[in-house]
Parts: C-alpha cells; structure tokens; sequence
C-alpha cells in the first residue's frame, strides 16, 4: 500500500505495457500545455522584437505628440501611472486589510450579514472591470464630482482590485495558526493586542504578495479608464490629485489606435516597460513569498 | 452573567476594541456598498432609456445604431457579438486549459507542476491591451495568410482566440485545484482495479472533480463575455448582426467603452444607452460568477 500511494509509482504501475492510446492522450495533455506557453513567449518576443528600436530615452524623457511617432514619448503616461498607483494603494490596501481582519477574527459566520458580505465579494470579483468604469462615471466622477481626475481613477481602480487584496489577506490571516492567538490570549492580551501584535506580523508575507499581485492587475488595467477622461493625449505631468491625467495601458492604447506604423513600434515599446515593471512587481511578491514564509 | 463577580467575562466594557471591530467592519461593508453603489448607477440610466425607447425594441430589433441619424435600439447585434467571440474563446479555453489541467494534476511530477503552474499564471498577469495589440498586429496577419476565408482587419475570430488564450489560466488553474483535490483513495482504486492512468484520469477524477471543472469554465465564459480591451481593438467597433466571424464585429463590452470614450452629452437617450448594455452585461455575469461561486462551495464541502 505504501508504495501505491505515492503518484510516481502509480504512474509506472499503470504504464506497464500501455496501448497507444495511453500515449496519444498523454502527448495531447503535454501539447495543450504546450501551445498555451508557445503562444505566451511568441506574444512577449514579438512584442520586444517590435518595440527594440523605440526602448531608448525617448521613450520616458519625451510627451506624447499625435504628430510625430519619432519624437513621441510616454513621460506623462510613466508619471500618471505612478500617480494613479500609489493612490489607489493608499486607499485599497488598508481598507482591504481592515476588510480580511473583519471577516477572519471578528465575523461570526453564522450570521447570515457576514455570509452576504463573504459571498458578495467573491461575485465583485468577477463582474467585468468595464462595469467598475460605470460605476467611478456615475457614482464617482458624476455624483461625488470628483471629475476626471487622477483621483476618480484611483478610487475606481481601488474598488476593482479591494475583493482580490480582501481574499489574499484573509488566507494569509488564515494561515496563521489558532494557537498562536490562543497564547496571546490566554496571557491576558486583548483581541485587538493579540491580532495587531501576533497575527498581523505573522501574516504580513501574505499579505504583501496578495497586494502586490492586486497592484500589478491595476497598473495593467484600461478598460475602466477609458471611461473616466483617461483617453485624449496628455502633454503633462499631474501635479496633484484632482489633475487630468493618463496611464501607460491608455498611452498605449491610444497608439495602437494610430494607423501609422511608428506609433505601433512606440506601442510596443511602452507595452516592454508596461511588462518590465509588472514583471519586477512579480518577482518581489515571488521573493517576499519564499523569503518569509513561515513553517509553524 | 455579566457583571456578576463569578464570571469571567469582563467587567467593564472595553470601548476601544469596540471602536476597532465597528471601523473593520465598515471596511467590509464598503464591498457591500460597491455593489450598490454599481447597482444604483446602472439602473437611474437604465429606467429613463427604457422610459424613452420599448423594451421589446431593446432586445427583439437586430439593428444597432444609437449613434447614427435616424437611431437603432436593437441590442442583439452587441449580444450575438459578444456570445460568439466567447463561444471562439471557450472552444480554444476549455480543451487547452482542461488539458493542462489534468496534465499537471495526474501526470506531471511535483517539480514540473511547480514550474509550470506559475508560468501560466503569468500569461493571467499580462493586460488586457497588450494581448490586443498582440492580437491585431501579429494575429490577425497570420490568420489573414492561412485561413482559406475572407478575413477584416477587425474581425471576430481573431478576437474570440485571444480572448481564449488569455482564459486558458482560469481553466487551468481553478480545474487543476479541483482535480487535484480529489482524494488519493478514488485513484488507488480505479488502480487496483487495473485501470490505467488515461481511463482513472477520465473516468475517475475529472467526474469526481466535475463541479469544480464546471464552476471554472463559467468563470471562464464570465470573463470572456467582460473582456473589453482585446475585443475593442481587434474585432472593432461595428454593430453587426452576422455569424460570419471573418467580420467585425462589436460586442456589449467594446460598445460601452467606445460610447463610454467618446463626447456623448449626459443624460441623452445615446448616453443612457450605455448604461442600458451595462446592465445586461452586468446581470449576464454577475448571474454566472454567482452559479460559479455556489458550484465552487458545493464540491468543496464534498471532500472536507
């Protein structure tokens, strides 16, 4: 029995003598796996391929021009971006965390509000980011006035990505076992002690890689935006949070719109810097994740 | 008992941890009040279009043209669209992902599935506009040189097969935790009842794991029919009621950020056409994130 419970050895107990079909359907596995990665490098070589000879200086010294591709850069895009990021960080990451901390320590899940507000945020995380394009034209920018601001677009972008920071914090809460909160309180500490001094350190690994992911879809996020007077060529740089603005996914967008083929090659070429910072983004949560994880 | 002194409970009330536990909790209601808040929005638009145009116009006439002079209301055109560039992109997401799946739940060895599960999930972090770009400047091309049929620049197809490539992580990765929580016992014993690896994998574990499997795919479709970027830039922006997918097409999703983009005055019957779609794409999805999230529940108590 002990041998059979190890896949390995399952897999050479069932592929003595196999037929062909056995192989068929095992080389057709490796092939669909195949040609989704095929199709992962064909799309991130082509795309530095094409943007190569625009990945110069240019590229972050220069503004935007609808005139000349030659000329044309993405500065006020590059500092849009960090703008627009840095803000909904601000706001999406506490609120999220505030949010996991609820649901995990104090929530009694018997309650049928608590089921609701659980339930309600796995379907938030589906619903299509266009439709939180909608939802920062009417409520935000519309309602509350904000305008077409670097802020409405943070705050939109911050209720687009609070339901994957919220289920990424509660499983890094998760984690953390029972009994280190049963030690801190059997010591005497309070609930809020015990939370804010053993489980929040203890998971905060967790936590930074789950923002961190959530971040990096924001950064790569446009749809919504267009919606929200992110779309017409900016030659400046925002300087504050009610300022006009625009984002790389935008910049970029707006040059694949062009018909001319220099624009597709400073599209490209946006799209390398685009994927180099959501890359450098991944690698940390990867490095945070292996760095601190914690073997109780 | 409280308050009596043989009670453990506190005697006195502490007000802070009180004020911390309401404050968290308005964080977690803030989710609630962003579905209302996407409710609201939807439907004070949505109630004066339906005032001003029928319903029965809305979704029976198969002409699309709330910008043009004289104007068309009829939805279909958008909703034929958008089911057919995702029904392109399930039939690439669903054998491709599933394949993937069971390859790295049943067959691959720990070492390879470590390696390869998170090299799919970077194709899951690539954005939306750059898979556009990929799929007008270099897709469409190829497919314009091989297809034996007519073929826009701004087509269907080529926007249905992006769309299926950039869903084939959720497929993959949402049935590969499904297979992959099906109990070990179920294939010992296909085994020892000389099953081979193909038949326990196809008769055993993906019917065990079925749910879940499911549950993934209409995730997956969910997010095919949301998708907006890839569909605005490859399979452009004409309202076409036609199943020949060498055309283009738009579909509900490309309308609104088209409409949504532009300079349309507030409050005219144009701009409430946006959110009229918006309310249909939003109860098409939110209806199957929520079949999905219950399918989800459901086979994970099976195994606890």
């Amino acid at each position: 029995m002990a041998i059979l419970s190890t896949p390995r050895s399952a897999v050479q107990l069932a592929s003595k003598g196999t037929p062909v079909r056995e192989h068929v359907f095992r080389t057709a596995l490796i092939a669909s796996l195949v040609v989704a990665l095929v199709f992962m490098v064909a799309l991130l070589s082509y795309v530095f391929v094409e943007g190569w000879p625009r990945l110069d200086s240019r590229l972050w010294e220069n503004m935007p021009s609808v005139r000349n591709p030659d000329i044309a850069g993405a500065q006020s895009a590059i500092t849009g971006t960090l703008w627009v990021i840095s803000l909904t960080g601000l706001f999406t990451l506490p609120t999220g965390i505030a949010a996991a901390i609820y649901l995990e320590e104090y929530a009694d899940k018997t309650r049928w509000y608590n089921r609701v507000i659980e339930l309600n945020i796995q379907n938030l995380a589906g619903i299509p980011s266009i439709v939180y394009g909608i939802l920062g034209l009417g409520i935000i920018a519309r309602t509350l006035g904000l305008g077409f601001s670097v802020i409405t677009a943070s705050l939109t972008l911050g209720l687009l990505v609070l339901p994957i920071v919220i289920i990424a914090s509660r499983e890094a809460i998760r984690a953390v076992p029972p009994s280190i909160r049963e030690g801190s309180l059997a010591l005497g500490a309070t609930q809020w002690q015990t939370i804010s001094r053993q489980v929040l350190p203890a998971s905060i690994p967790g936590i930074a890689t789950g923002s961190i992911l959530a971040l990096s879809r924001a950064i790569g996020e446009a749809a919504p935006l267009l919606m929200l007077g992110a779309v017409s060529f900016i030659r400046f740089n925002p300087d504050g949070i009610f300022a006009s603005y625009t984002v790389l996914p935008i910049q970029i967008f707006n040059w694949i719109s062009q018909s001319r083929e220099g624009f597709h090659v400073l599209a490209a070429a946006a799209i390398v810097v685009l994927l180099v910072i959501l890359l450098l983004m991944n690698s940390v949560a990867i490095w945070l994740r292996n760095r601190y994880q914690k073997r109780w | 008992m409280p308050g009596t002194p043989q009670s453990l409970a506190r005697s006195r009330p502490r007000y802070g941890e009180q004020v911390i536990k309401a404050v968290l909790m308005v964080a977690a209601l803030l989710s609630v009040a962003t579905t209302v808040g996407i409710v609201v929005s939807l439907l004070e638009p949505t109630i004066s279009f339906f005032g001003e145009i029928s319903a029965v116009e809305f979704f029976t006439s198969t002409e699309w043209g709330p910008l043009f002079e004289p104007p068309h209301y009829g939805v279909l055109p958008l909703v034929s669209a958008t089911l057919i560039t995702t029904g392109i992109a399930i039939v690439v997401a669903v054998p491709l992902g599933l394949g993937a799946a069971i390859y790295l739940s049943e067959y691959a060895k720990p070492k390879v599935r470590k390696f390869f599960k998170p090299m799919l999930e970077v194709l899951a972090g690539i954005p939306t506009v750059v898979f556009g770009f990929f799929a007008l400047t270099f897709v469409t091309p190829l497919l314009r040189s091989i297809m034996p049929f007519e073929i826009e620049i701004f087509n269907a197809l080529c926007a249905g097969l992006v769309v299926g490539f950039m869903i084939i992580p959720i497929v993959a990765s949402l049935s590969e935790d499904a297979m992959a929580a099906v109990p070990n016992g179920l294939r010992e014993g296909s085994y020892a009842l000389g099953a081979s690896k193909m038949t326990t994998s196809l008769r055993v574990v993906l019917p065990a794991a079925f749910s879940g499997i499911v549950a993934a795919v209409i995730l997956a479709i969910s997010r095919g029919v949301g998708e907006t970027m890839i569909v605005f830039i490859a399979g452009g922006g004409q309202p076409n009621f036609s199943v020949d997918i060498g055309k283009a097409m738009q579909t509900m999703a490309a309308f609104i950020a088209q409409a949504g983009s532009g300079d349309v005055p507030v409050g005219t019957t144009e701009y409430n056409t946006i959110f009229a779609v918006g309310s249909l794409l939003f109860v098409m999805t939110f209806a199957m994130n929520f079949v999905s999230v219950r399918l989800v529940r459901r086979f994970r108590e099976v195994y606890e």
